[in-house]
């Protein structure tokens, strides 16, 4: 059976930073009339639609909010990687002829709120609030520290090689104006950055910015109108591997291997094939974790791998363009911004970051506590 | 069982069991009466093997360092920084996130059960070195 191909045919960020002068829903009402204007859309087209974090009822308070009464709607909570998985699940349902226009949607103020905390669990009885919190573990900044400590411990990953990526995403963040933090860093400044849980540093870990984005995923025939070239979904695909992190299976292995073997098998492509990559940097081990499990580099390889610039901007891996979380934005759920800069990098728009003749590229996006991950693979026709 | 009967526990009526032995300072999992195999957290059926006949048993407390941080910012009143949190496999194969405490412990260190006690809870497990069982064991 052949299947009608989905495209990305409008992306938009909404205000990012500090967003004193909205509230989150008018912030995703922004960014979504700009990618359904792209896209040669209107809100009255949208029949499915995607959100998460946007009230208790997730898409049914943005849905009245824009007017949009869905045949087809998704509030799936895969943390940060919920949007990669919204394209999964959207590519899914115009496939089964259940919507033709979707549109993802979210945005957080959590910088100007101060609502971001160490911890969240208030019900005692939950398994985390008896098992991980009474220990005093902070989430998701311990649990991603014990991943790192042991792909130390087992491959001799070292501090400077996560430093490298962070050093990577601040020098691609230079040459993006809207990015939070512009200033160069050096491995020696994230290696004299504070400590905050053992191996990380601050500057091993993302920003806290308020943001968001929108992007319309539909077929080649609504797509006619749009007033920028429409880039193709080529492959999906997502998993999830645990909540607590004692029940991780292996600390070393993240949801990613079975994420992008699902959606490199259907786009047919090969890690050789990825032009620009756009991983979810919540923390640099979750770029370097991302990289073994995508199989950019064999398992445990990844501190080699990302050595001498390799993901900086003329390295040999084009990755973290924007800037990513770690200096661009991080709205608390970074994962709809990896797409707005994929499909910026293959139209050929992003300015003095622009990967030469990106012709494939990948938004990978990793959620909760390493729990969840999710792939796209995008390019041309 | 109502919540009710829980008294002072955690309020989960399926973990109760292992926080009524925590009172005593024995640390249980439970064990699958069909495969064998232990598992912990509890949970009304076997992960390995699909069984529904779960035992509690006694572990012999003693485990492996599997992974550690040192959290160097303040998470809850009773912990403050800095202190070590880690995940510790269970001789009987289970892992379990928790502190170590006296001399630090690194990863693949041999480790055993001490008990933390706490106001108006249970006492918590936690692990330390473990002396005189060889030791450091190669990484595992």
């Amino acid at each position: 059976m052949t299947l009608r191909p989905a495209y990305i045919a409008g992306v938009a960020e909404t205000p990012l930073g500090e967003v004193w002068d909205h509230s989150e829903l008018s912030m995703a009402a922004v960014a979504a009339h700009e990618a359904l204007t792209e896209a040669g859309l209107t809100f009255a087209d949208v029949d499915a639609l995607f959100t998460n974090y946007m009230g208790e009822e997730g898409t049914v308070q943005l849905g009245e909010y824009l007017g949009i009464m869905p045949r087809y709607a998704d509030s799936t909570d895969l943390g940060g990687a919920a949007f990669e998985a919204f394209v999964h699940h959207a590519v899914a349902a115009i496939h089964a002829g259940r919507c033709e226009v979707a549109l993802i949607a979210y945005a957080s103020r959590q910088r100007t709120r101060r609502s971001r905390r160490m911890t969240r669990e208030s019900d005692n009885s939950s398994l985390s609030a008896q098992f991980e919190l009474s220990y005093g573990l902070p989430g998701p900044l311990g649990h991603y520290a014990l991943i790192a400590s042991r792909h130390m411990h087992q491959f001799g990953t070292t501090s400077d090689q996560l430093a490298e990526i962070a050093v990577a995403a601040r020098s691609w963040a230079a040459k993006n104006p809207k990015a939070w933090s512009r200033d160069p860093i050096t491995v020696d400044d994230v290696l004299a950055s504070r400590l905050i849980c053992d191996p990380l540093h601050r500057l091993d870990a993302c920003l806290v910015t308020d943001g968001g984005g929108a992007a319309v995923v539909t077929t080649a025939e609504r797509a006619r109108d749009a007033a920028k070239r429409a880039v193709r979904v080529l492959g999906v695909g997502e998993s999830q591997t645990h909540w607590s992190i004692a029940q991780m299976p292996d600390l070393t292995v993240t949801a990613g291997a079975v994420s992008g073997r699902e959606a490199f098998s259907m786009a047919g492509i090969t890690p050789a094939d990825v032009d620009v990559l756009e991983p979810y940097d919540s923390f640099t081990i979750t770029v370097l974790l991302a990289l073994e499990d995508l199989g950019f580099c064999a398992k445990g390889e990844g501190g080699a791998f990302v050595e001498n610039g390799r993901l900086a901007p003329g390295g040999a891996l084009p990755a973290l363009t924007s800037g990513g979380g770690l200096s661009y934005n991080h709205p608390g759920a970074f994962g709809l911004l990896l797409l707005v800069e994929a499909v910026r990098q293959l139209r050929g728009e992003a300015g003095e970051r622009q990967v030469p003749g990106a012709r494939i590229a990948v938004a990978h996006g990793v959620g909760g506590l390493m729990s969840t991950a999710s792939t796209v693979v995008l390019g041309h026709d | 069982m109502t919540e009710h009967d829980l008294d002072g526990l955690p309020g989960d009526p399926t973990t109760a069991p292992f926080w009524r032995a925590a009172r005593e300072h024995r640390l249980i999992v439970q064990r699958c009466a069909t495969c064998g195999a232990h598992q912990f957290y509890p949970r009304p059926f076997c992960l390995r093997c699909f069984g529904l006949a779960l035992d509690w048993v006694e572990a012999s407390g003693r485990a492996t360092v599997y992974a550690k941080t040192t959290v160097r910012i303040p998470v809850i009143d009773e912990l403050p920084p800095p202190y070590v949190v880690a995940i510790v496999t269970l001789d009987e194969g289970p892992r379990l996130t928790t502190n170590l405490v006296g001399d630090e412990p690194e990863i693949g260190d041999r480790v055993s059960v001490a008990w933390r006690e706490r106001r108006d809870l249970p006492p918590l497990p936690v692990f330390q070195r473990l002396v005189g069982d060889g030791g450091r064991q190669s990484a595992s």
